[in-house]
């Protein structure tokens, strides 16, 4: 097998926007957060992207303001630089070259030159222990600098960047790890400890979580997992410090921030609730509640107009100095794990997964932007640890997305299981799924599998549970009663009693295979006939998939040992297997390929062929470490003219894939990325106004009407000496109005003044010709 | 900032009928108006002239009633025995009416005498009718003989004697003055045409024929015998098209609906069907309190008018349009002038521009309480909301919210007796119905668990759960019961479904399990 270089594995959005805290330019116009291994800056008002600074190598971990000049920007990454950048641009100015993991950044105005950066104790990756170290940038108009000075200003600092803050403008900075408060002052280069008693044998955790400093006075906020926030003053010295205790909280404080006058504290957590109190009347709060997702990172504009929160579920709320929520940036929505599999909306091309918890979000991935999230469990999400929510399991799309099936449920520890079933159809008004029947407990244990048949006549359901029971389901047209359509069962098999894993209907809809353990059968739906069965033991059947087109009378499936069947249907016999840890299979809906995903000690190959050719279309080893969990055909809306064979499987469609750490993840080829080149240098546009979908309509149109009218104008701009030179027009605007002759006096010496002279003309004409 | 997701109150399907645009059509009949007439009604007919008034045939006189009065607008009364069959001519001048003393007179319908006797029949004329043409009568006896009339000189002009038993029932076509059907006890339905002198098509109905029916058509005959109401295709020489079986006692009477759309039969078993003529479906029933013998359509369906064994006369009449809103339930309260009157004939002007302003939610009681997270007080409201309504879905709804949140235990604790007690009356109204079962049962052991310290405290309540122990042990008889049903019935499914054989590939490969078994199955409707 021959590997091929003209395909790369590259990221593709959907990367944690919520890692570290954002910030607000002092203009509170833009809001720069770190994405994955670039920049992104949003505009506060549109919430679209204008610029991806690009340029890490690895994961920003943190984005600060350059103290000295508001339109640049600091950012530090794991690949050990921190980069300067100009984000009014979108230009790199420059790169400091630290070569040590760094693990968050902060300044202060007061230390201009000095960064501030969280690096490991001992340059290694494990280490566990972390200082804080100042960083003296090199005067030096190179644009890549090598950082040697390096000074430790405070050891064994927790590596959250929000347990480290600067206080009362850069004198002093406070530190907090675990159950210790350490502040240092830089005049007298002197810092004391205090630290909490702990209250681990009452079952209280009382550590430190969080930080922050008041702007103008000796007070420093501390956040604890308790719930508490705790106002120390007088901390200049050993003995003598006070402080005093405020609780809200019933969780954790994520994240706390003082604003830029010191008149609020800022607080959130789990709860979702973003809390202001007022500083010195702290009885006094505000609150915003239901945000949707814990709160887990709060920042100021340095004018104190606009906040905003990052939350748990890759969202960043920007909300008015007068807590209201003016915009929302959403990215897209990771949990831990995509228990629904990634589909396709065969009307919008979005890639829809399970989001929020209790909602389907809708991404858009050639716009890198979520569109919409559906709320299918339709109840109060209670932020709060420990309590079982209900979850999307399994969604499903029929061929031309006119309905969506979903299954969400409850596993509560002391009862039983709670399975919904719920029914949307495309409203062609709303443009959006509307619910038509929900099944409660339509089997009795996990829903295992469910798929719609793709033939046109028929709107059927069927759904696989480890009950043992496959059901059909079918949409019930009560044209004689006042009621509208609804779904109901029409079917209910099994075989043997065995638990069914998978199912899968044949691209016309005439056929339904099932994978029960080890036996695969076949059903005709019509009649509901077991057609035939099928098995290669040992290994229980994991996936199952029919060919396309040309490859229909294929059947293929992958079972748990290490094998890859393909049936031949006609026949009802083995057409060939071979040994393979196949994870995933996936087939191409607009051609007979498939894909398969198979782990290999620790790292997971590609392989995509036809069912029908012994030799496969295209192979990668090592695509990324860990399993692929979840991979899509994602159809393309320009198609590709690629002639390598090699690449030719990827002209229809595009393969998406989820890795173990829930990277999004595709394959590009050179011809796309030409293309994406040339695009990009179309898309330059003037950086003064937000990019929005309007702008790219008629921003582009007007810029190419000004070019033109400057080429036309040219000559002319530059000969015309500006009209307050000209001695007749001083003359005019600076003698008194009451002494003036007449205006009709004026006028012709007025617009003589005007008129190039035919000198100066001749002269220009000359300098024209002449190139 | 979202906003507040009320609870869901799920909605449980209703069982019994479904309400389609045939019962509401069928419905839309005001409270029926009922005459006591000296016998068995045995036939009623609507006279095709406007004012549509109606022949009721019983005992010995047939009343002509209007069709909003219930007096009779006119009766004729000189029949020596009882009457049968009082029919109107299709002009509504002339009515027609045989007698049990074997005579059939004609009457005029303003006059009183008859004017016409056509004796020759030698029993009971169940049967007298008007040709299309008007000029002459069809009767049919109990002698098993049908005759042709002629009435300007009341003359008899063909004579049948075809069947074998008493004919009971008879039928002119209205689009051909010569044809005509007789229905007999001899389970016969017969055919004739009066140019030929015997019956042109017999078809067997197997059971006493009690009525037949021309569809307006003419294309298709109903019949009605025993319990049977049989539809046949007169153009494909009588070929029995369906046979309806849908009452439990012999058919008495068959009726079209204005449209034709509908057929309706009536039966002694005291109901009257309403079939769809397309597929043969029942589409709606009416009960009455008696055996029905006679059963009349008003044109357009205007009035339902129904004759029983014991001589009573039901009319029921469509409500008209402004009846048909009816009272809805308490009458509204009229608007307070500087509220509603305001604006409310405004018209936006083309340059006004807009302002929409969402309209504000309206939380429930408990979820007011539940978005403050009070858990006790949420609990409270939904009982009280279950006292005043009896609807005890929103208080299981409310339970399994706090189940869902965690925090059910705590809204169930520190209960007073007073507060327990109605919890627990709460649980023994509804803890046994499958709907809720699920919720109120985790529900019940949080109870019994929080509470068992002070049992014995109050007798209030300690009799109270008794009764709810005695409640729940029954339930668990109940339900082995039903299991072993379960058990019965899956064992004769399984022995009547038959064993198919599934082709298996025949090949070298190995397959898993040669013997298959489809298992058992289970369809749902």
């Amino acid at each position: 097998m021959v590997e091929h270089t003209g395909i790369r594995v590259v990221h593709r959005g959907g990367s944690k926007i919520n890692f570290r805290e954002p910030v607000i330019t002092s203009d509170s116009r833009f809001l720069l957060c770190g994405s994955g291994e670039s920049v992104k800056v949003y505009s506060t008002s549109t919430e679209e992207c204008v610029h991806d600074l690009q340029g890490h190598t690895d994961l920003v971990t943190g984005v600060v303001l350059n103290p000295s000049n508001h339109l640049q920007a600091y950012s530090c990454s794991a690949d050990g630089t921190v980069r300067l950048w100009d984000f009014t641009d979108g230009i790199l100015i420059k790169t400091f070259i630290i070569r040590y993991h760094i693990f968050s950044i902060h300044v202060s105005e007061k230390h201009v030159g000095v960064l501030f950066v969280v690096v490991p104790m001992a340059n290694e990756k494990g280490s566990e222990l972390f200082q804080l170290v100042a960083v003296h940038l090199p005067r030096s108009g190179d644009p890549e600098v090598e950082v040697g000075e390096l000074s430790a200003v405070l050891c064994d600092v927790s590596p959250n960047p929000g347990a480290v803050s600067f206080g009362t403008g850069g004198e002093y900075i406070a530190a907090a790890k675990g159950l210790q408060l350490e502040v240092f002052f830089f005049k007298k280069q002197k810092s004391y400890r205090f630290s909490l008693k702990s209250g681990m044998n009452k079952g209280i955790n009382n550590s430190f979580t969080c930080i922050s400093c008041h702007p103008k006075e000796d007070c420093i906020a501390t956040g604890h997992a308790d719930g508490k926030i705790r106002l120390w003053r007088n901390f200049n010295q050993k003995k003598e410090y006070t402080y005093s205790t405020l609780h809200w909280h019933h969780n954790a404080v994520n994240t706390l921030r003082f604003t830029p006058e010191g008149t609020n504290l800022l607080s959130g957590g789990i709860e979702s609730v973003l809390v202001q109190w007022r500083y010195t009347q702290e009885n006094q709060k505000d609150f915003l509640p239901r945000l949707g997702a814990a709160i887990t990172h709060i920042a100021v504009s340095p004018d104190g107009s606009l906040f905003c929160t990052s939350h748990a579920d890759n969202k960043i709320t920007i909300i008015l100095s007068s807590v209201k929520v003016s915009a929302i940036i959403q990215g897209l929505v990771k949990d831990d794990c995509v228990r629904t599999d990634l589909m396709i909306d065969p009307r919008s091309k979005a890639l829809v997964l399970n989001g929020k918890p209790g909602h389907l979000q809708f991404y858009s991935l050639h716009r890198d932007k979520q569109l919409y999230n559906l709320d299918i469990v339709q109840q109060e999400y209670i932020h709060e640890q420990g309590v079982d929510q209900f979850q999307v399991v399994k969604a499903a799309f029929d061929t031309h997305g006119d309905w969506l099936a979903t299954v969400e449920e409850r596993r509560q520890k002391s009862s039983e299981l709670e399975i919904n079933l719920k029914l949307w159809s495309y409203d062609e008004q709303t443009q959006s799924f509307v619910l038509n029947t929900t099944v409660t407990a339509p089997h009795e244990d996990q829903i295992t599998a469910m798929c719609f048949s793709p033939s046109p006549e028929t709107t059927l359901l069927v759904t696989t549970s480890l009950d043992g029971h496959f059901k059909a389901w079918l949409l019930a047209d009560h044209s004689d009663t006042e009621e509208s359509a609804s779904w109901s069962c029409d079917f209910v098999g099994g075989y043997h009693l065995l638990k069914p894993g998978c199912c899968c209907f044949s691209a016309d809809g005439s056929l339904l295979a099932f994978g029960f353990q080890e036996v695969v059968t076949v059903w005709s739906p019509t009649s509901w006939e077991l057609l035939t069965t099928l098995s290669q033991p040992p290994g229980a059947v994991r996936d199952l998939c029919f060919g396309r087109l040309s490859c229909s009378k294929y059947l293929l499936g992958t079972s748990t040992k290490n094998q890859l069947c393909c049936w031949n249907l006609l026949t009802c016999s083995l057409e060939w297997n071979t040994p393979m840890d196949v994870s995933l299979l996936q087939a191409d809906p607009f051609s007979e390929n498939m894909a398969a995903f198979c782990s290999q000690s620790g790292s997971t190959d590609l392989f995509v062929f036809k069912p029908s050719e012994p030799r496969p279309l295209f192979s990668k080893k090592a695509l990324c470490t860990g399993k692929v969990e979840r991979a899509i055909f994602a159809p393309r809306d320009q198609m590709l003219e690629s002639s390598e064979e090699y690449s030719q499987w990827l002209n229809r469609s595009q393969l998406y894939f989820l890795t173990q750490h829930m990277d999004l993840m595709t394959f590009s080829t050179k011809t796309e990325e030409d293309r994406l080149l040339a695009s990009s240098k179309q898309l330059m546009v003037d950086d003064s106004v937000a990019i929005t979908p309007f702008y790219l309509l008629l921003g582009r149109h007007k810029q190419q009407q000004q070019e033109k009218q400057e080429l036309l104008t040219n000559p002319l701009a530059e000969r015309t000496p500006l009209p307050q030179g000209s001695i007749a027009i001083k003359e005019l605007l600076d003698t008194p109005a009451h002494v003036l002759p007449s205006a009709s006096f004026l006028c012709s010496m007025f617009v003589r003044s005007l008129l190039v002279s035919s000198s100066s003309r001749s002269k220009l004409e000359d300098n024209v010709c002449t190139p | 900032m979202a906003s507040f997701k009320p609870t869901k109150i799920q909605i449980y399907p209703q069982l019994g009928a479904k309400v389609t645009q045939d019962t509401l059509y069928w419905k839309n009949y005001k409270a029926p108006v009922q005459v006591k007439e000296f016998g068995a009604i045995t036939n009623i007919d609507f006279s095709p002239l406007a004012p549509h008034n109606y022949a009721v045939t019983a005992s010995t006189r047939i009343h002509i009633y209007g069709p909003f009065s219930q007096e009779p607008v006119k009766t004729f009364t000189r029949f020596k025995d009882t009457a049968y069959s009082g029919r109107f001519r299709s002009d509504g001048q002339l009515l027609v009416a045989g007698c049990e003393d074997s005579v059939v007179r004609l009457f005029d319908v303003s006059g009183k005498v008859a004017l016409r006797m056509f004796k020759g029949h030698t029993k009971a004329v169940h049967v007298a009718d008007f040709t299309s043409d008007c000029y002459h009568i069809l009767t049919c006896s109990d002698d098993y003989t049908c005759c042709l009339w002629d009435i300007p000189n009341s003359t008899e002009l063909t004579k049948y004697k075809e069947h074998s038993d008493y004919i009971r029932c008879g039928a002119t076509s209205k689009l051909n003055k010569d044809l005509f059907v007789t229905g007999s006890y001899d389970h016969t339905l017969k055919m004739f045409d009066a140019r030929v002198q015997k019956s042109v098509m017999t078809m067997d109905h197997n059971h006493p024929v009690e009525s037949v029916l021309f569809y307006p058509s003419e294309g298709l005959l109903v019949s009605a015998g025993g319990r049977y109401v049989k539809v046949w295709d007169l153009l494909k020489r009588g070929q029995p098209l369906v046979s309806l079986k849908n009452h439990h006692k012999t058919v008495t009477c068959l009726c079209l609906s204005g449209n034709g759309q509908r057929l309706l039969s009536a039966s002694l078993d005291r109901h009257v069907k309403v079939y769809n003529t397309t597929n043969y479906k029942v589409v709606h029933s009416f009960d009455y309190t008696a055996s029905i013998l006679s059963l009349a359509l008003a044109p357009e369906d205007e009035s339902v008018v129904v004759g029983m064994t014991n001589g009573i006369l039901s009319i029921k009449h469509r409500k008209t349009s402004e009846e048909k809103q009816g009272p809805t339930g308490q009458p509204r309260r009229q608007p307070v002038f500087r509220v509603f009157v305001k604006g409310r004939n405004c018209v936006p002007k083309q340059d006004d521009f807009l302002v929409s302003k969402s309209a504000k939610s309206h939380l429930a009681k408990y979820d007011k309480q539940l978005k403050r997270f009070n858990v006790s007080k949420a609990l409270d409201t939904a009982l009280e909301s279950w006292k005043k309504n009896r609807k005890p879905e929103i208080t299981v709804a409310v339970i399994k919210e706090l189940d869902r949140r965690g925090t059910l235990k705590n809204a169930l604790a520190g209960r007073d007796e007073q507060n327990l007690s109605q919890l627990v009356n709460f649980l023994i109204g509804n803890v046994v119905d499958p709907r809720f079962a699920p919720v109120l049962v985790t529900a019940t052991e949080m109870i019994l668990d929080i509470y068992k310290a002070v049992v014995g405290q109050s007798s209030v309540v300690d009799r109270q759960l008794v009764r709810l122990q005695e409640l729940v042990e029954r339930e668990i008889d109940y339900q082995q019961d039903l299991l072993e049903v379960l058990g019965m019935l899956d064992t004769l499914f399984a022995s009547t479904l038959p064993r198919k054989e599934v082709p298996c590939p025949g090949n070298s490969q190995p397959n898993g399990l040669a013997e298959v078994d489809p298992g058992p199955q289970l369809r749902v409707a």
